[in-house]
């Protein structure tokens, strides 16, 4: 992230700190990147009636949704836990901090996992990139997603390791809530991806 | 101006000759001044404008009259895709982003732009994304499927070579370059506005850049998608675009237009900004209508995301679909329309002076309505039937672009010019520039709505001589030809001019806007103080009485401590890490392949060392903000 700006106003004309305003737009934008490819997805859904395996068959098993919804409460979750990290940034508790963060990120590896395991199973029964269309969207849609995820994973564990090397600098709780908008933000795209792709009958 | 008090950073001399010259190569290469980046956007754009503009002469003189063989077929697809590209992401974009650059901070009291390191890692990503397309002409052939790259035309069984490849991931560096420039101009004339800047004193050519920033934020990551989803066609197997495999080319279409025309009001907009700067200081009155000027631009910018399925009118939408664009497009033609009357207005009654600058302002609002009627003309289903596809098409979009966006570009080069180098352009050259451009580009243009009516296709490599285009095509490549002069008596304008040209002082058009207020070239702090605005027109108030609307129009703050952040070298290293990461992309397919047969060719080897180096300049980019540099 960018150092504190060289201008002459520290928090900035519209009371917001630049680095957070910057996050902002740059969801603008991402939020363009996954509407883009749920329009993708949806172009395709349903369509798909001449090469197996079907959509409605991999992914209505009821055991494979259970274990989606599982993993969905799972990044809930981490959500919960970003925000306690953030809280203990700010408050200076390097415990809680430590703890919490951790705690995010190994949650958002669990979901990661679950997401793998996943795709190894559908893979199993058939699906590819190039099987039909169904596994093409599917794939491209929840795997943007997975990496977008894995980035995430991978900024919560620098925000450990810079409390850890640094110390809880002035600037440290500003970083720590930057990336914790990102997070949120990767979850709460995975909501609507969930049901998009695996509530919407 | 004010004194220069305060604690200002100390200017070292330069030693002269070879060691003198090396160290400017680096200081540009490492500058993270936003002034040193806008200057180096703008001469990139310029030689990628001779770049563009080579290949549209080497496709006129083909086009010159009936069934020459000039160029083979083959080579014309990849001129006239290289042609669009080029001109649409490396000369007027850019253009844009370097006038915004230099400009946009100074016009509301900043330092520097919000993020000056991500402000260089624009600049770089962008030069190197635009070599790294042209390479391709080197590399076993350019892309070839024209600047909009329809599928399936697109797909590898079509387009054999790997020029689409390279038109895929050197456009998604562009994108990533202008997505991360927009970010900046955003949160600068946002957040970093001097005291007193409120939103609504901003300089229109901040508002315009404003606009096109959003635009470009939410309109490019679906033109992006639409890319990724293309390279996964071309290299792992997927069949997005291919009808014949339950995929859907159109799919192609709606991606790349909801981006695209956006994208056509990304290059117009800051155009009108500046004209919207230049007309008001060369009629020595304000701009007639701020508030209309400015409101209707975020009107076009929301408008704009309303309109993308005129581009596909002929595919076959059902009738309401076609409808709905329709009325969005003949909309959009409102706010457009209280623009023009806001430029007229503002030149009722003013006190002209004729200066070069002035000239191609004029001609702007001039060449923008003939082009923004061809427009209105293509935006009616029934009409866009019979002229899709033709050479009306290419008359209009021309128009809008060339006598539009690139003629109000030039209007800002003259315009600015002074206070980017100290020196005046010379006015006769510049006036003599004027007239060729008027008269090439109506020469060039306008007979293409003629010669689409009678049938002309466009992106024909050539034609049969009994088709009655003969004449006209033939003055057309002569117009292209009295472009392509002026754009050589500019250059020769600017070198001449920078040696030589008359001494042009802080203030030589007796300017309203902030730049104005600070020498020419400004300083690396732009300004000693930090300006305190009271008023629309700061410094010309300042200059004509003092008040503004709210006190004095302009202050200077008290002295203070002026930090200006370190250059650095990481955001380039930076860019070249994603450069060489996609060059190992290009053969994304040989990669799938080898790990497929368990042999590892050098691919992905070339996408590990991208990486690494990416990482490596992110770590020691990151180290250096952690120390406060
Ligand atoms: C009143 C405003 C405008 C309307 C109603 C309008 C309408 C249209 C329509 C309907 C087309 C598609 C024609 C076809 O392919 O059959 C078109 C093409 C185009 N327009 Fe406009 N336009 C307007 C203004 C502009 C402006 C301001 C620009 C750029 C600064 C622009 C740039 C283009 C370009 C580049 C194309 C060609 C795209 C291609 O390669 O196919 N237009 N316009
Ligand atoms: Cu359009």
């Amino acid at each position: 992230m960018e150092n504190s700006t060289p201008s002459n106003h520290s928090v900035g004309s519209l009371g917001v700190d630049s680095k957070k305003l910057g996050m902002w737009t740059f969801m603008g934008s991402e939020v363009m990147l996954f509407a883009s490819l749920i329009a993708t997805y949806l172009t395709f859904r349903g369509k798909d009636t001449v090469n197996p395996p079907f959509a409605h068959e991999l992914l209505n098993h009821p055991d494979s949704a259970f274990i989606v919804a599982v993993n969905t409460l799972v990044l809930l979750c981490s959500s919960l836990t970003m925000v306690l990290a953030l809280d203990g940034a700010e408050r200076g508790n390097r415990r809680k901090f430590f703890t919490f963060i951790l705690a995010t990120a190994a949650l958002g590896s669990l979901f990661l996992g679950v997401q793998i395991n996943e795709y190894a199973g559908l893979i199993r029964e058939g699906l590819s990139l190039s099987a039909n269309q169904f596994g093409a969207s599917f794939f491209v849609l929840t795997g943007f997603h997975g990496m977008h995820v894995a980035i995430g994973v991978f900024l919560l564990l620098y925000a450990a390791f810079r409390g850890k090397v640094q110390g809880f600098t002035r600037e440290f709780p500003l970083a720590v809530e930057i990336i914790g908008l990102y997070w949120h933000f990767v979850d709460l795209v995975w909501v609507v991806i969930f049901m998009i792709v695996y509530l919407l009958k | 101006m004010a004194a220069h008090v305060g604690t200002l950073p100390r200017t070292r001399k330069k030693p002269e000759g070879l060691t003198g010259f090396l160290i400017t190569v680096i200081d540009y290469m490492t500058t993270v001044d936003h002034k040193r980046i806008g200057v180096m956007y703008l001469g990139a754009s310029f030689v990628f404008l001779l770049v563009g503009g080579l290949e549209a002469l080497l496709i006129r003189t083909q086009l010159g009259a009936s069934n020459l063989k000039l160029i083979a077929p083959d080579l014309y697809n990849q001129l006239f895709t290289m042609h669009g590209t080029t001109m649409v992401f490396m000369a007027v974009m850019p253009f844009n982003a370097g006038f915004g650059n230099y400009f946009l901070p100074i016009m509301v009291g900043a330092r520097d732009m919000a993020y000056p390191r991500l402000n260089a890692l624009s600049l770089w990503t962008f030069l190197f994304g635009g070599l790294f397309m042209y390479a391709s002409f080197l590399l076993g052939g350019a892309p070839n499927a024209g600047w909009f790259s329809y599928a399936p035309l697109t797909e590898s069984n079509y387009s054999v070579t790997h020029g689409m490849d390279f038109w895929v991931l050197g456009l998604q560096m562009l994108g990533v370059s202008s997505t991360l420039g927009a970010i900046n101009f955003i949160v600068t004339a946002l957040n970093l506005r001097a005291p007193g800047m409120r939103i609504n004193r901003m300089p229109l050519f901040v508002w315009m850049t404003v606009v096109t920033s959003f635009l470009l934020v939410l309109s490019l990551p679906s033109v992006s998608i639409a890319m990724i989803l293309l390279l996964f066609d071309r290299n792992l197997g997927t069949n997005f675009y291919i009808a014949k495999m339950g995929g859907d080319p159109l799919l192609w279409q709606h991606l790349f237009w909801f981006f695209g025309h956006p994208e056509v009001y990304v290059m117009i907009l800051p155009a009108m900004g500046i004209i919207s700067e230049v007309l008001p200081t060369f009629a020595r009155k304000p701009i007639f209508g701020y508030s209309f000027v400015a409101y209707s631009g975020i009107a076009i910018g929301f408008l704009g995301f309303t309109v993308w399925a005129h581009h596909m009118f002929a595919v076959g939408m059902p009738p309401i679909v076609n409808a709905a664009f329709s009325l969005g497009s003949m909309l959009i033609g409102v706010p457009t329309g209280v623009k023009i009357f806001n430029w007229i207005g503002t030149l009722w009654g003013g006190n002209i002076r004729y200066s070069t600058a002035m000239l191609f302002a004029i001609g702007f609002i001039g060449m923008f309505v003939i082009g923004g009627i061809g427009g209105v003309f293509l935006g009616s289903p029934p009409v866009d039937y019979q002229i899709t596809d033709t050479y009306f098409v290419v008359g209009h979009l021309h128009y809008v672009l060339v006598g539009g966006a690139l003629v109000g570009i030039m209007s800002g080069f003259y315009y600015w010019f002074p206070k980017m180098t100290g020196r005046l352009l010379s006015e006769a050259l510049g006036k003599t520039h004027f007239v060729l451009w008027t008269t090439g580009i109506t020469l060039t243009f306008l007979p293409m709505h003629l010669l689409g009516i009678l049938g002309m296709p466009r992106r024909i490599y050539t034609y049969y001589g009994d088709m009655g285009w003969d004449t006209w095509n033939l003055i057309q490549t002569f117009g292209a030809y009295l472009i392509g002069a002026g754009a050589l008596l500019f250059l020769f304008n600017v070198l001449k001019s920078l040696r030589s040209g008359e001494v042009a002082g802080n203030d030589p058009w007796d300017g309203a806007t902030l730049e104005w207020a600070t020498s020419s070239p400004p300083p690396a702090y732009n300004f000693a103080t930090t300006p305190i605005v009271g008023s629309r027109r700061p410094y010309w108030d300042h200059k004509h009485g003092g008040q503004g609307d709210s006190g004095a129009a302009l202050e200077m703050g008290a002295p203070e401590h002026i930090h200006l952040p370190s250059p650095s070298i990481w955001p380039m290293v930076l860019a070249f890490g994603v450069m060489v990461a996609m060059t190992g992309m290009l053969y994304m397919k040989d990669l799938a392949e080898s790990w497929a047969i368990g042999d590892m060719s050098v691919n992905p080897v070339v996408v590990l060392l991208g990486v690494v180096i990416v990482l490596f300049a992110a770590m020691n980019w990151q180290n250096e903000v952690s120390a406060g540099k």
